[in-house]
């Protein structure tokens, strides 16, 4: 009678001051593939920790697999065969494939020695058995992220999960890569297992997902089968906003030059790079991971070592060789990382408003904290941060507020050339539509920005102009008015087309 | 109980915890010395008293300079060895006749300089702070043997004794000393870019880098300050013991280090205050005194030591978990 593998009924749950979750529902049967969607802070995290045991619910009741449960621990989670697969991959990296499967239960030989020769057959097998071309004997910090999420997919199938959660599991993946993952996923799926996926990706949920689950300001909005819905309700659901409206800015792209590459190369990495970025203009930069682009900011900015080329920043040949250079000339990044390359997690929003300017603040070695303070006060202010005070620690806040506490920082920093690297990844569509607003903000104030992503969609709506990066070569140059997804996504996996007369300055 | 009703009104996470951390240590202090004043005779009698100050104040200088290392994510093993060393260079220099202030100065500078050198190993030879300043520890205190001959330093002026034998309005002078850089030290992490940059090396390098912080200078300046102080902490021991004495700050490290956590410094960078660090010293300082008092074998005494610390640590991790 029963094929549902979870359910929860009226979950509540609250914080002090906080109420994160009222009555929500979440069924998800054997075998079926549920999207939990929801802007940030619409509670899909609390309730996934409410399944993975790391909070303990207040009101509302379980059953798993037919029976009533109470979810006291992760250990007991894990126990009854919950498994969560996050975007930070929890394995340990500098140990072999093979050991990780067996972490904490190593299969023994004799009462004091591993059986490894068991250890990495058993490894193999379920490698092969996911199709995925792995040795065992691998240290897992040698593969790539996404060859680890597989291994963390693998572990969690050998340890005899009953229901999987996939926290934004494609967040740090290359197309391809999805595939993989997507394929994986039709298996544990028709091996009956029951799939939570959580995701910002419109497109996925669509390919993949056979039911949705809409949760908004931790309240259940409803529960469709993919195919009753489209992107456009589900938005709208989510946030009371259609999705063509997202990417309509105005564009304001100015003929003076700001930030010029010329045949720009670090050695190994990536060459040849060769592009103007305008005044007031969003010059899109797309690429599949490990193209380079995130390395050809990263130099841009004088984090990366650049090898050959040169650089003119208004009009005028510099030679940036640290951050510090970059700042300087008013260049701030964004970067692709933010939580640990972008923010200071454990200290205040205060404090990281200011982080690169804490020099122009101070008059003889003392800070000014009214200057701080006003700061502060006036980027939360401008970017609509949602945060219970300036002095809150950064850490707590939502991924979409402490990407705005990052613009923020750079907006302080009166930087006139801003680098957005995958600005949006891990945001959800509240914040993101915000992002795009902000964007339109800064190129009418006379900001240029270059604007790097992995969502075709996205970078084709925002875009004056898009440069499309192959393999650290520069493919070419689209315009926004002759940009298709098809024409991109060619030059993106290196096939140069130069009798398209869209595609210019291929290099 | 009211001041667990206020940290759960606001869901402002640092304040309110600051304000925990060094409200409970206020609240030890103050029932340890209740608690010894009433159990022993000695405690409450001036000369102790001063006695304690004195030794809370050299004390309590290395942990102010520790509290800045620590809170860059840092540690530094080798302040003991440059309390010692600054103690033996100020003796001798004096003995060969320099007057006091220039003595001091130089003093000062080398001892500086021992500090930016731990910098140098840890920013541009990427050595971990902990087997950079153990080994800089070691050659130290080696230094301190050969230019000592490790012997006693004896015979000093008396004006340089006075320095920390005398008083001010009753007090003793050192402990005012300790005074003016406890609010140099609270000045400079709360007012200053150099403190702001202190916390955030301590929270995430990579985001200082891109952030335009200079690394390098911040780490120099860092470990140069914690010396800076262990050279100040060297000098006075050495005009309150009245001798330069080669073994002279052994083991201040491990006190500095202990004083700073039980005043709510984290190992892992960005957390900790120099208040904190104040009444983390006192309390140490104020137990070692106690126990003396109370007659307690000094080895039981050392072990009682280790546990508070260890003990103060875990209840500080176990209220900061349960906050959250």
């Amino acid at each position: 009678m029963n094929d549902y593998i979870v359910e929860m009924k009226n979950i509540s749950k609250a914080f002090p001051g906080v109420r994160a979750l009222s009555d929500v529902n979440l069924n998800v049967k054997k075998g079926e593939v549920h999207a939990l969607v929801g802007e940030n802070g619409a509670g899909k995290s609390t309730l996934i920790k409410i399944l993975t045991g790391a909070y303990q619910k207040d009101g509302g009741t379980i059953v798993f697999d037919g029976k009533p449960v109470d979810i006291k621990s992760p250990h007991y989670s894990k126990k009854i065969g919950i498994q969560a697969v996050y975007q930070d991959i929890t394995l340990a990296a500098h140990l072999s494939v093979g050991e990780n499967f067996f972490l904490g239960n190593l299969p023994m030989r004799t009462p004091l020695t591993v059986d490894w020769k068991k250890v990495h057959s058993t490894a193999s097998e379920l490698l092969a058995s996911l199709d995925l071309r792995i040795d065992s004997r691998t240290l897992l910090k040698d593969l790539p992220v996404a060859k680890q999420e597989m291994v963390a997919i693998a572990k969690a199938m050998y340890e005899k999960s009953k229901l999987m959660i996939f926290d934004e599991p494609t967040a740090l993946l290359a197309n391809e890569e999805c595939e993989e993952l997507y394929k994986i996923i039709g298996k544990l799926k028709s091996d009956g297992i029951g799939i939570i996926y959580i995701s910002h990706r419109m497109e996925e949920i669509f390919r993949i997902c056979d039911t949705v689950t809409i949760l908004k300001d931790g309240r259940y909005v409803s529960t469709l089968p993919i195919g009753e819905t489209d992107e456009n309700k589900l938005i709208s659901l989510m946030v009371g906003r259609k999705i063509e409206e997202m990417y309509s800015i105005e564009h304001h792209p100015m003929p003076e030059v700001v930030l010029s590459a010329k045949k720009l190369s670090s050695k190994g990495i990536f060459e040849g790079i060769d592009f103007d970025l305008h005044r007031g203009e969003i010059l899109g930069m797309f690429g599949l991971v490990g193209s380079g682009r995130t390395d050809i900011v990263s130099a841009i900015f004088g984090a990366t070592e650049i090898t050959g080329g040169e650089i003119e920043v208004f009009g005028k040949k510099e030679r940036i060789r640290k951050p510090r250079d970059a700042i300087r000339l008013g260049i701030g990044l964004l970067p692709e990382n933010r939580r640990t390359q972008g923010l200071a997690l454990p200290l205040s929003v205060k404090i990281n408003t200011n982080l690169a300017i804490y020099k122009t603040i101070s008059k003889f070695g003392l800070i000014n904290h009214k200057a701080e303070k006003s700061n502060a006060d006036r980027y939360v202010r401008e970017m609509a941060t949602k945060t219970p005070s300036i002095e809150t620690a950064v850490r707590t806040l939502s991924g979409g507020n402490q990407q705005k506490v990052v613009i923020g920082k750079w907006l302080a920093c009166k930087s006139k050339i801003m680098i957005f690297d995958e600005p949006t990844v891990g945001v959800d569509v509240g914040s993101k539509s915000e992002i795009y607003k902000l964007l339109e903000k800064l190129t009418k104030n006379g900001n240029s920005i270059i604007f790097i992503s992995s969502y075709l969609p996205e970078v084709i709506g925002v875009s004056d102009r898009i440069i499309v990066i192959s393999e650290g070569r520069q493919m070419g140059i689209v315009d926004r008015d002759k940009a298709t997804e098809e024409r991109i996504l060619k030059l993106a996996s290196g096939i140069a087309d130069c009798s398209d007369e869209a595609i210019r300055e291929v290099v | 109980m009211s001041a667990k009703a206020s940290v759960e009104k606001g869901s402002n996470t640092r304040k309110p915890l600051k304000l925990k951390t060094e409200g409970t240590l206020v609240l030890i202090m103050l029932v340890l010395v209740v608690f010894l004043s009433f159990a022993t005779k000695g405690f409450m009698t001036g000369n102790n008293l001063s006695n304690l100050v004195r030794q809370t104040s050299i004390n309590g200088i290395v942990a102010l300079g520790m509290t800045f290392v620590i809170i860059a994510g840092g540690i530094d093993l080798s302040v003991g060895s440059v309390v010692g060393f600054a103690g033996i260079m100020v003796a001798l220099l004096l003995k060969g006749g320099m007057g006091i202030a220039p003595a001091v100065l130089l003093t000062l500078v080398a001892s500086t300089i021992f500090g930016v050198i731990n910098g140098f190993m840890i920013y541009d030879g990427r050595i971990p702070p902990f087997i950079a300043t153990l080994g800089s520890m070691t050659i130290i205190r080696g230094a301190i043997m050969l230019i000592s001959g490790a012997r006693m330093v004896a015979g000093l002026p008396k004006s340089f004794l006075d320095i920390a034998q005398g008083t001010v309005i009753g007090l003793p002078a050192l402990f005012f000393v300790w005074l003016v850089l406890i609010l140099v030290a609270w000045f400079i992490t709360n007012h200053t870019p150099f403190g702001r940059n202190t916390y955030t090396l301590g929270s995430n390098i990579e985001v200082a880098r891109l952030s335009g912080i200079n690394i390098r200078v911040n780490t120099y300046a860092i470990f140069g300050f914690g010396a800076l102080m262990a050279g100040i902490a060297g000098i006075l021991m050495t005009s309150r013991l009245a001798n330069g004495i080669p073994t002279g700050g052994q083991g201040y490290e491990m006190d500095a280090i202990a004083s700073c956590v039980i005043g709510g410094a984290s190992l892992s960078g960005a957390e900790g205050t120099i208040f904190g660090t104040v009444l983390g010293a006192i309390i140490m300082a104020t137990l070692r005194n106690g126990g003396n008092l109370l007659g307690i074998d000094p080895f039981i005494l050392q072990i009682v030591n280790g546990v508070i610390i260890v003990a103060a640590v875990f209840l500080d991790q176990y209220r900061k978990a349960h906050q959250k």
